[in-house]
């Protein structure tokens, strides 16, 4: 992956962003700009911008900072929607103070899996949004024109999880499912006004039996495994031949395409078995591209020397297994078995309940490693859940870790993250403080609740 | 013993492998000096003692006296609770969920319903068994899920035990949906899955009379052999005329006969408030029914009023999304608040295969946590570890036998190597009926194998 090219598309849209919404609060952003001469070109641009917020000292608290590294009675300073500083016994004149002891602060947490607004809550058939099951291959759809900005369980990934990024994926029916999106958990009343500025798109592959299911039924290829694969390096050399061309004609699919054969949109792939893991990463290398992140990789412990030689994270999830066929080997030991093997972890949700619970679920992958003797200290498994997500999405020169001129999305926890007694005390995104459990009112109520039974409740 | 307080899996598991063979009848032991939750709404107890004999709890506390006679068990450093009992699952009725030859929970395209006994198709060789047992999981509801009509069919009481018969009661429940997936069984809506629901209630209490069905299906038994459970009165073929006007088949009507006399319990899964208080007011209509409400996401705004009936509930704790219309105010504080209203509450139904029983107590720390978080309403610590073992074994009909550790209570123990609702803490050891259980499975294997990469000598295939 070319990590410049990630970093300039990226600022372009970070640049957009700002220039639309006119707040310079974010200096060490604009010296990331370089190339702004894309943002013409981008359409449905950000239109994020970061709410107010206090200069905010968190002092005493048990400080993770997402990339390893912990502080007992720690010091978090943030102003202007960035990091400061983060150290023991800081000065906190000019900040507001507030009393971390006993307390943990995290970077906030990053769900790289997600349908909140492609299958928001109701599920209902009318908000069934997130397979464009009538082709395998559809890489011209964009999943942030299925985002329904009032999803409830935006509010609940907050409140329950710290949820401050996520990146929004295409259902796994097809090969090639379309374009993802990034946001930033903020409500907004357009899906523009939620996209984090400056990510780099996404592509979202699947492996295995959901794409040859759903076509097979239909009586069209593929329907097996082989099929997959042919109708994959088919799409690819045709994307090949057009990337190579002038590129004129508008072809939706291809551009996306393109978009990863140059390196400016990370391939994020859909696949539970360890040997179509290991034949998707030689087809990545056949066409010239990169797999950033192999999802649901159940077996992934399997091939935890091929995965850290590629340089593919997986994102798993801590103990789901045995509810389809390609998931039966899924071993709780999974993430642990990855991390000894130097491959990247991350934790995902792939679900509207479970990305309430990261922090819970990782913790039950690394104690399941501990029991094997496996020890992961608790500052590294957080970075599975904040840094390493960032890193496999493309924004961690942005967020995921509390380091000076970073995005200010923090989480205070009421007690250690990893203890299934312990929630969101406090979480800010861009330094706003948008979720406070001493608040009533500080809490996000989608459109869709206003009115009705539950409405702002602790849910 | 230093089992106790190791902290490698592995060599649990190898001491279990080794210990299983030779103690296939129940053991008689005592753990000592371990922190002790008896399971019924109390706080643990450190430094207790639990005392089993001839596959029943015969002491448990802090002042028991330990028998010379029995195998002593150091539990120091460990915590020691009943085995979990968790209601309405689908183990042994599945390998793979998506793959349908080996999926019996439910039976679409069925001529039947009510009559459907999911005690026909269990099995307890299932992975998930295995590795229910090995969370700590050791009895459990089975439940059909209503697929061909409203009624699901009838439910059994299992036990995990590594043996053949998994069975202890069968018939124990018939379950019926109303709500939305009521409405949709039952015709595409409420009003047809009601006029279902009652016209089957009366055409069963009519047809029980006429066929001189004598009782209960399924009487007594709780002894886990197949052959004492009696023969069912329904499964005697009779020669009984029906009238013209009805919906029912023999079979079904037959099976629905015990659950107008109150003698085998309805579960009814209902979600929203109004659902709840229509199945309160069926009551009035058919006072015999024996019901239990399941699912129930609303609950907390008819909290008094299902206090007030004494019907008890089983609910999935942490839905808090308006996942239906049905489930709009859905909150984790709908069970604290419903047991705060005087409301018997079990943890239940939770997801399949995906999340699975074993995750039952990760679901009741977190309703612990829930009394850390302002205006959130949650559950102590001893009400969470009774709403999943001796609150869910009594509105099964187990109450002081399972899910509890108490003198007569079966030897159901599960020994912990941290807090059981912690989700960094997991089983080291599990008794069934005093006999302890192997903690090995598919996933214990794969792990083993899959330790190390190395295939220098020979390929993994080998490694086994």
């Amino acid at each position: 992956m070319n990590v410049n090219a990630l970093l300039a598309i990226g600022s372009a849209f970070a640049l957009s962003a700002c220039a639309t919404t006119g707040t310079a609060t974010d200096s060490d952003r604009s010296t990331r700009s370089l190339d702004s001469s894309a943002e013409v070109d981008v359409p449905f641009p950000s239109t994020y911008k970061p709410y107010p917020g206090a200069a905010t000292a968190l002092v005493g608290a048990t400080v993770y900072d997402g990339r390893g590294g912990v502080i007992e009675e720690g010091t978090v300073l943030f102003r202007d929607g960035n990091v400061v500083e983060i150290g023991s016994g800081l000065a906190t004149n000019g900040y507001t103070v507030i009393d971390g002891k006993g307390k943990f602060v995290t970077p906030g947490i990053i769900d790289i899996h997600s349908h909140l607004g492609d299958y928001p809550t109701p599920s209902v058939d009318a908000h069934s949004d997130g397979n464009e099951a009538t082709s395998p291959t559809t890489g011209d759809v964009w999943a942030e024109h299925s985002v329904w900005p009032q999803d409830p369980g935006f509010s609940r990934a907050m409140a329950n999880g710290g949820i401050t990024s996520l990146q929004i994926l295409p259902g796994s029916a097809n090969l090639i499912g379309g374009r993802t999106v990034t946001l930033k958990n903020v409500y907004s009343r357009t899906v523009q006004g939620m996209k984090f500025p400056g990510a780099p798109y996404g592509m979202k592959m699947a492996c295995g039996e959901n794409p040859k299911r759903v076509y097979g039924s239909k009586g069209r290829k593929p329907s097996t495994r082989m099929g997959n694969f042919a109708v994959n390096r088919q799409t690819w050399f045709d994307a090949i031949d057009y990337a190579e061309g002038d590129r004129k004609k508008r072809d939706l699919e291809k551009e996306t395409l393109a978009g990863v054969l140059d390196g400016d949109i990370l391939v994020h792939n859909h696949c539970y078995r360890a040997d179509e893991m290991a034949l998707v990463m030689d087809m990545a290398k056949e066409m010239g591209y990169k797999v950033s992140t192999f999802h649901h990789a159940v077996e992934a412990y399997k091939i935890g020397d091929l995965l850290r030689e590629n340089e593919v994270c997986s994102a798993i999830w801590a103990d789901w297994y045995g509810f389809k066929m390609e998931s039966y080997d899924g071993i709780p030991e999974n993430g642990a078995l990855l991390q000894q093997a130097g491959a990247c972890v991350v934790i995902h949700s792939d679900d509207e309940n479970g990305i309430q619970r990261l922090n819970q679920e990782a913790a039950k992958a690394q104690a399941a490693g501990a029991r094997i003797g496996i020890t992961v200290p608790d500052a590294e498994v957080i970075s599975w859940i904040t840094l390493n997500a960032a890193k496999a999405m493309g924004i961690a020169d942005m967020t995921g870790s509390l380091e000076p001129g970073k995005m200010a999305d923090v989480v205070l926890w009421n007690g250690d993250p990893l203890s299934v007694y312990s929630r969101p005390e406090k979480v800010w995104v861009d330094g706003a403080l948008l979720f406070d459990s001493t608040d009533p009112k500080r809490r996000p109520v989608s459109d869709f609740e206003l009115g009705q039974p539950g409405e702002g409740d602790v849910k | 013993m230093s089992i106790l307080t190791t902290t490698t899996r592995i060599l649990i598991a190898g001491v279990a492998a080794l210990a299983v063979p030779a103690s296939l009848s129940a053991q008689d032991f005592a753990i000592t000096g371990a922190t002790v939750a008896t399971g019924d709404g109390s706080e643990p107890v450190p430094n207790a003692t639990v005392v089993v004999r001839s596959g029943k709890v015969v002491a448990a506390g802090a002042r028991v006296t330990v028998p010379v006679d029995v195998q002593v068990l150091d539990g120091s450093g460990s915590w020691v609770t009943p085995g979990i009992f968790m209601p309405l699952t689908d183990l042994g009725l599945y390998d793979v969920g998506a793959v349908s030859e080996s999926n019996d929970i439910g039976a679409r395209n069925s001529p039947f319903s009510a009559a459907i006994d999911v005690a026909t198709a269990l099995n307890p060789a299932s992975q998930h068994v295995a590795v229910s047992r090995a969370g700590g999981v050791t009895r459990a509801s089975v439940s059909p899920s209503p697929s061909s009509s409203i009624f699901g069919g009838q439910g059994a009481i299992v036990d995990l035990g590594a043996d053949p018969n998994m069975l202890i009661k069968a018939r124990a429940f018939q379950i019926v949906a109303l709500g939305e997936t009521g409405a949709r069984l039952g015709g595409g809506s409420r009003t047809g899955a009601h006029a279902l629901l009652r016209n089957a209630l009366r055409e069963a209490r009519q047809y029980g009379a006429d066929a001189r069905i004598p009782g209960s299906p399924s009487r007594a038994s709780d002894v886990s052999t197949v052959d004492d459970i009696p023969v069912d009165p329904r499964l005697i073929d009779n020669t009984t005329a029906r009238g013209d006007d009805v919906l029912l088949t023999r079979f079904d009507a037959a099976a629905l006969v015990p659950v107008v006399r109150g003698e085998q319990p309805l579960y009814v899964a209902v979600e929203r408030a109004s659902d709840i208080r229509q199945m309160l007011s069926l009551k009035l209509e058919f006072p015999e029914l024996d019901l239990v409400l399941v699912g129930v996401s609303e609950g907390w705004m008819v909290a008094a009023e299902i206090a007030a009936s004494g019907i008890p509930v089983i609910a999935d704790p942490l839905d808090n999304l308006p996942a239906s219309f049905e489930q709009l105010a859905a909150t984790q504080s709908n069970i604290g608040r419903m047991v705060d209203a005087g409301v018997t509450v079990a943890i239940g139904g939770l997801s399949g295969g995906i999340t699975g029983p074993r995750t039952a107590p990760q679901f009741a720390g977190n309703l612990v946590a829930l009394s850390d978080v302002p205006r959130a309403t949650g559950l102590t610590w001893g009400e969470a570890l009774a709403s999943i073992t001796s609150i869910p074994a009594a509105i099964s009909g187990y109450g002081g036998r399972y899910g509890v550790l108490a003198p007569g209570a079966a030897g159901d123990v599960v020994v912990w190597d941290g807090d059981p609702l912690e989700v960094s803490s997991t089983p080291v050891r599990v008794f069934i009926d005093g006999v302890e259980q192997p903690l090995t499975n598919h996933q214990t294997r794969l792990r083993d194998r899959y330790r190390d990469l190395d295939e220098s000598d020979l390929p993994k295939a080998y490694d086994w």
